[in-house]
């Protein structure tokens, strides 16, 4: 691969061994990787000694690092290679001042203003409150007219902005505003004091508290050299499965309210908050915060927990499957999901699109098979049946998840008896001028943090990307061509992080 | 048809009997700390410098309810001789100061804002804002609406819009792009309305206090009725505060 520099899933490395190559060399490379079968994992901007630096970590197979120094601007990849890298270059624009040049649709991601405190690049007067003044996609013609939804929705949900342009009940183009969630976290996590790590990486997706957190606590561990136990890896990945299968009942539970099909709605809801409580009985909290700590765990599963646990799936598992085959063998059910909001195979590799998303649309990617971390290594490998890429196919890959995710904690369950000890949050020295990427399969998809630390050994640049960062595109190109009245079913079926997304 | 009667006959009635019968949480969950105020100063301390969220004040040895983010670490750390947690899960209260506190809160039904429970004591209608939250509250206030909690049968629901609502439930640590709605949809409410804060990140600004991103203290802007702790609150803690103001 040339000067692409293969890494493993949470391995250290010393920030000189990344190569650091010339724009022109940089740019070939990348796009002859993500063109041959290639997705971005991360691909982002920081400052060393003055000078901008971009920083790619890419995958097919295999895990590869490059970086390159640029000016004040360089030319997009988005117009020039694929795009994939659309919103990543929009948050290089917002977060560094650096424009990618000729960049088809180059407008701000989050509103805030940028790191360097250079010029804008997009002229946006952060004094004034979001909305700013910003272009939106439009068209054009007599019969059409514009539908502007949010920030601030009508059910309890997370804010964001949809700015749909129809014709009649079609949808043209969906543009998709989000920000309003920002809470300046990457930059928070390189000046805070280690200890507050975890509880914010907890905080960056509720929902996905233990996937972010354990990104999290594997780069720490990483860095600090803390070694985890068995018993505790297991721990960690039945919890990452519990929040899994919680996440994934309650967006079939959302889904079915959604068609009006009722009572599947409140049986899976009821269960969805069987499963969080299982999270409970583990870590004392229903989202599984505090749970994982770098080196470990706050709390060991004991004979006890494993019980319940095991109980608990027996007693759910035909409840599932019965509400499951209530809800998809249902006409009416079928007749909503089926054809709806499709993605085709070739639309989401165009996109990389990553997690069910991905899956529904024929992408087999999951990190836990690409790249395990905790005890997921020798665990068995899911199969997706239906990949149609529509609503249906993104609701049966939840049902055949939470069935696998079940199978898994069963098998983890059996291997209970290693040896563990309960962590508690342990003074750490990080190893200096290094560099550490972590990859976990959340529930909603590849996530990813990435740390680069200083000749002290302080961590100078935290950059974090949720799944939601792929697929928010993947929801936009759902709704072409669809009636309006589906998009609370596509969105759904996506059930994308805003404050994942907007960090 | 006859699956859904089956299911229906299968999944039976789940809705819990609180509150006219108490409800146990499992032993691991952390509500009320309980604060050992004869405990050792150092272990005290080595419990002030393990909190990630500088909410224990060591020197009048409480806890600020309204920054912790009940993660447990102080009573990991001290093996429970300064702070253990209960499964007393009713923490709501009615001023920010209550929850600095040494493991007493006082009694919320007696609080002097009784008029709230004369106004909308028979029916409460809320408008939730999420700004910036993490979607563990929403999600933990969704839950209310499922058939174990099943918040209607008290009265109380959440509407989509604010113009239809009673008071607003903020989540979430307001960051200032979420400022300007927020104030928006508390504007729309008609007066008298009813501002409740829930979570740390409303209250204190929670896991993300001292970003510049965010504004942190939602009684900074608006006057708050109700406060309910927690990362995030328990759907009990929840429903115990609604109950006890409203009822």
């Amino acid at each position: 691969m040339g000067n692409l520099l293969k890494i493993q899933n949470g391995e250290t490395i010393k920030r000189s061994a990344i190569p650091c190559v010339s724009f022109n060399r940089f740019a070939e490379l990348l796009a002859h990787f993500i063109s041959d079968d290639g997705y971005i994992v991360q691909f982002f901007a920081f400052v060393e000694g003055g000078k901008n630096r971009l920083l790619a970590v890419v995958r097919n197979k295999d895990l590869y690092v490059l970086s390159t120094e640029v000016g004040e601007d360089f030319p997009s990849f988005t117009a020039s290679c694929s795009e994939k890298f659309h919103m990543f270059e929009r948050e290089i624009a917002e977060q560094y001042g650096i424009t990618p040049l000729n960049h088809p649709w180059l407008k701000m991601v989050r509103y805030h203003a940028n790191y360097r405190n250079v010029p804008d690049v997009f002229g946006n007067n952060y004094q004034e409150e979001i909305p700013g003044n910003y272009p939106y996609f439009q068209v054009e013609g007599e019969a059409i007219h514009e539908v502007a939804v949010g920030p601030v929705h009508a059910g309890i949900i997370e804010p964001g902005h949809f700015r749909f342009q129809c014709a009649g009940e079609e949808v043209f183009s969906l543009e998709i505003q989000l920000g309003y969630q920002h809470r300046g976290i990457e930059n928070l996590l390189t000046g805070v004091p280690l200890k507050r790590l975890p509880v914010i990486c907890e905080s960056i997706a509720g929902d996905t508290s233990i996937g972010h957190n354990l990104c999290c606590c594997q780069a720490l561990e990483s860095l600090a050299g803390l070694s985890v136990d068995p018993g505790s890896r297991i721990v960690r990945s039945i919890a990452l499965e519990l929040e899994r299968i919680a996440n994934h009942i309650g967006d079939l539970g959302a889904l079915s309210g959604d068609v009006a099909f009722n009572p599947p709605a409140a049986y899976f809801g009821r269960i969805r908050g069987e499963f969080l409580n299982l999270l409970q009985v583990l870590s004392g909290n229903r989202f599984g915060k505090s749970l994982v700590l770098p080196g470990g765990v706050s709390k060991i599963m004991n004979a006890e927990q494993a019980k319940i646990i095991e109980g608990k799936l027996k007693e759910l598992e035909p409840e599932l499957r019965h509400v499951c085959d209530l809800l998809f063998t249902a006409h009416t059910v079928q007749a909503r999901f089926e054809h709806t909001g499709t993605v085709s195979k070739q639309m989401a590799e165009d996109l990389g699109l990553v997690g069910y998303c991905g899956r529904a649309s024929g992408i087999e990617y999951d990190a836990r098979v690409s790249f395990p971390t905790e005890a997921h290594d020798p665990l068995p490998v899911n199969r997706n049946e239906m990949t149609n890429g529509d609503v249906y196919s993104r609701a049966m890959v939840r049902q055949e998840e939470i069935v696998h995710s079940m199978h898994l904690i069963r098998t983890l369950l059996n291997r209970s008896g290693e040896p563990s000890s309960k962590t508690t949050m342990q003074e750490m020295s990080l190893e200096p001028d290094a560099f550490v990427v972590t990859i976990n399969e959340g529930w909603r998809g590849e996530l990813s943090h990435c740390l680069l630390t200083d000749v002290s050994g302080k961590i100078v640049r935290y950059k974090v990307k949720d799944p939601s960062f792929h697929n928010w595109t993947g929801l936009a190109m759902a709704l072409r061509n669809q009636e309006i009245s589906d998009f609370p079913l596509c969105n759904k079926s996506f059930n994308l992080s805003y404050c994942g997304f907007d960090l | 048809m006859l699956k859904i009667i089956r299911n229906r006959i299968e999944q039976g009635c789940k809705t819990t009997p609180y509150p006219k019968e108490p409800i146990n949480l499992y032993e691991r969950y952390r509500g009320l700390p309980i604060i050992n105020s004869d405990c050792d100063p150092s272990i005290i301390s080595l419990c002030e410098a393990v909190c990630p969220q500088d909410a224990i004040l060591g020197r009048e040895k409480k806890i600020d309810l309204g920054k912790c983010t009940f993660c447990g670490r102080c009573e990991n750390v001290s093996e429970g001789a300064f702070v253990t947690f209960s499964q007393d899960f009713g923490m709501g209260t009615a001023t920010r100061e209550a929850l600095i506190s040494d493991g007493t809160l006082p009694a919320l039904a007696e609080h002097a804002k009784k008029h709230f429970r004369k106004l909308f004591g028979r029916s409460l209608q809320l408008r939730q804002v999420s700004a910036a939250g993490c979607n563990a509250c929403e999600a933990d206030t969704n839950v209310l609406g499922t058939p174990f909690f099943d918040l209607a049968r008290f009265g109380i629901d959440f509407v989509a819009s604010p113009r239809h609502a009673d008071g607003i439930h903020v989540t979430g640590p307001i960051s200032k792009n979420m400022r300007s709605a927020l104030i928006t949809t508390y504007e729309a409410v008609p007066s008298p309305k009813v501002v409740i804060a829930a979570g740390s990140c409303s209250i204190s600004g929670g896991p993300f206090f001292g970003s510049p991103e965010i504004l942190g203290d939602l009684n900074s802007i608006i006057p708050v009725d109700l406060f309910i702790p927690g990362c995030p609150p328990h759907p009990l803690t929840t429903l115990h505060a609604l109950l006890n103001f409203f009822k």
